[in-house]
């Protein structure tokens, strides 16, 4: 049996904040485009929000075809009760065969709100997306050109590919680095669909009292080196010497996942699947393993350094340069090495 | 004013400690060889409900959904405080995504609601470390129709029917205030978890399910076993009854739960397999490494 219908639109969810659109939006974008090519439909940005009318023409520079707009003072900041009843009601009236969310604090509240509320398949923090036919074994169903959700699991273990046996919109997040930046096209153009915006009491019952926003101290995404301390690091004061050799060598700090839950280094450091995803100059790994939940974040790196005491530790295997030894030892000589240099 | 809050936990296994017996010969993983802990934020989340119970009084009931040895998680938060709890088990719950789960946990709150308190709040978690999705929090509110605050770190006020919490956001914090009853996730900075006590463990550690106390009668058939009834009987009294609810004893629909209930299927799994890249391997000696600094510097990739 061939389960055939129409094939809705890929939609993105464009998350934006006081007027400034976030980069996974823009990124997610570019992969909504392919998809939609490949597929033979169209892309459409989802903005919410109040004054957002200078938006759109961005959106249209960064590929969507289509911008759905929905402003309204309840609207801005986001929160989560409203941002979903528009949402909801927009996807069903238009149902969408994809819907890409960023996995940012935002969308990871939102778009299982959604995605329950729809009965829709969500996926978290995929990797990658492509199409592919998809035959559900359990009932004999084969799904042409369906979404597949690539993400690790079981702690970066393993490699998952995901697919959605029910009906659209195939929802997943993804994280922001994960796709790359594209290029926007100038003078490209679209359509904009005002959107109304139908909510009730019981939709505006939250109430934000104080907001306090920062820009990010540390965008390691930017970074053209990068020392990373791992769980081989050993200690918070040991932590110091990866500080050290960065700042020596002009480098940002990253981590992975292990150094910050061991409260080493703040959250804002870290590299990996639930971090930020980098691809500075140099990485220069130290005492980290190279679990694929890392690796995903730090893979497309130019060239990549790891120190490590395990000589068969995964990261050697996707390294250009490695030293096996204790890191302790090791980067002291480094730093001598590079201040000695001529 | 006295609080109910219903905390829902998740045993997982120890992802953060894989190591090379975990991963069998075929790339998959050997659940058996991971040691089963309570998911780290769940605990955040059982300690800001007995935070807040010390505070304003009342109850603190905890929930899984989970195999019958998931009950280990439920004796731990009974050692750490928790007045209730209950284990949410059935084959049939297998094989569920987020969206199935959290309509399980929703019809087992809803048998809460009825049968022992109605809540005056939910707490879940972030997420849980085998799959770091954040979803079933989200989603569970949704099921419920309740309110949700996610990231949630602080709660710095409950009055009659409003609560008001510091929940992080990028680069920051919200100060939100919403109605009650609500759902909220909380996150790791909120709090540390206390051990558990040295005496509710000796208490507590009698606490039994009703499989577990017919598995210590060599599985009688419960029904027709005066023993066993009075034994229940005794066991509620003294608070150790952990209640145990399958699908047949709650709302759902067969369709809703387990592998049924879940849009999402997996088409593939492949273990990792790294392609072996030959990298340049330097010595540990100052010589070798001068050597690679020099390369990387006549390389332009340091400066």
């Amino acid at each position: 049996m061939v389960a055939k219908k129409r094939i809705g639109n890929v939609w993105v969810f464009i998350e934006q904040d006081g007027g400034r659109i976030a980069e996974v939006s823009l990124e997610l974008l570019s992969r909504a485009r392919e998809l939609a090519d490949q597929l033979g439909v169209e892309t459409a940005g989802v903005l919410l929000g109040d004054r957002c009318d200078g938006l759109p023409q961005q959106l249209f520079e960064y590929g969507c075809d289509t911008v759905f707009l929905a402003q309204d003072p309840r609207l801005d900041p986001f929160t989560p009760l409203p941002y979903a009843k528009v949402i909801v009601d927009l996807v069903e009236a238009h149902r969408p065969n994809i819907f890409l969310f960023g996995a940012t604090p935002v969308g990871r509240s939102l778009a299982p709100r959604v995605a329950s509320c729809l009965l829709a398949g969500l996926t978290a923090d995929c990797t990658d997306l492509r199409i592919d036919d998809f035959e559900d074994k359990a009932s004999g169903t084969v799904f042409k050109n369906k979404l597949m959700q690539i993400r690790p699991a079981f702690g970066g273990n393993i490699i998952a590919t995901i697919a959605n046996s029910w009906q659209d919109p195939q929802m997943v997040t993804v994280r922001e680095g994960v796709m790359p930046m594209p290029e926007p096209e100038a003078g490209r153009t679209g359509k904009v669909v005002k959107v109304p915006v139908e909510l009730r009491d019981e939709d505006t019952v939250a109430r934000i009292v104080e907001r306090s926003k920062a820009e990010k101290a540390v965008n390691l995404r930017a970074a053209q080196i990068i020392v990373s301390g791992g769980y081989g690091v050993g200690s918070a004061e040991n932590f110091g010497l990866i500080r050290e050799f960065a700042e020596v060598i002009g480098a940002d700090v990253g981590a992975s996942r292990a150094a910050v839950d061991a409260g080493w280094i703040d959250h804002d450091h870290q590299v990996g699947q639930t971090g930020v995803t980098v691809r500075p100059r140099l990485y220069i790994a130290c005492g980290i393993s190279g679990a694929v939940q890392h690796r995903a974040g730090m893979s497309e790196s130019a060239e990549i350094l790891a120190i490590n005491r395990d000589p068969d530790a995964p990261i050697f295997s996707i390294a250009h340069y490695g030293i096996v030894g204790d890191l302790n030892e090791v980067i002291p000589k480094m730093i001598k090495a590079y201040r000695s240099r001529v | 004013m006295s609080l109910t809050i219903l905390v829902f936990v998740k045993q997982v296994p120890d992802t953060k400690n894989i190591t090379g017996e975990a991963m069998k010969a075929d790339g998959t993983v050997n659940r058996a060889a991971l040691p089963a802990i309570f998911n780290p934020e769940d605990l955040n989340a059982l300690e800001m409900a007995l935070e807040l119970r010390e505070r304003y009084g009342g109850m603190v009931a905890v929930g899984t959904m989970g195999p019958p040895t998931a009950t280990a998680v439920l004796r731990h938060a009974l050692y750490m405080g928790a007045d209730q709890a209950f284990l949410l088990t059935d084959r049939k719950f297998a094989g569920a995504d987020t969206l199935a789960t959290s309509y399980t946990l929703a019809a087992g709150a809803r048998k809460f609601a009825a049968e022992i308190a109605p809540f005056d709040l939910v707490f879940c978690g972030r997420q849980a470390i085998d799959g770091d999705t954040a979803q079933v929090g989200p989603q569970l509110a949704e099921k419920l129709a309740l309110p949700q605050l996610t990231y949630v770190e602080e709660i710095q006020e409950v009055t009659a029917g409003r609560l008001r919490a510091r929940c992080l956001i990028e680069g920051g914090y919200e100060i939100i205030e919403c109605p009650a009853p609500s759902l909220l996730t909380v996150v790791s900075t909120a709090n540390t978890p206390r051990p558990p006590g040295a005496r509710r463990l000796m208490q507590f550690k009698k606490a039994r399910t009703r499989s577990e106390l017919a598995a210590a009668h060599r599985d009688r058939a419960y029904e027709e076993a005066d023993l066993l009834i009075e034994e229940e009987r005794r066991l509620r009294d003294k608070g150790l009854w952990i209640h145990e609810w399958h699908a047949e004893d709650l709302d759902v629909e067969p369709d809703r739960i387990g592998m049924a209930g879940s849009p999402t299927k997996v088409k593939a799994i492949e273990s990792v397999v790294l392609a072996g890249r030959e990298y340049k391997q330097f010595g540990t000696d100052q010589a070798s490494i001068n050597q690679l600094v020099h390369e990387l510097i006549e390389a332009h990739i340091l400066s």
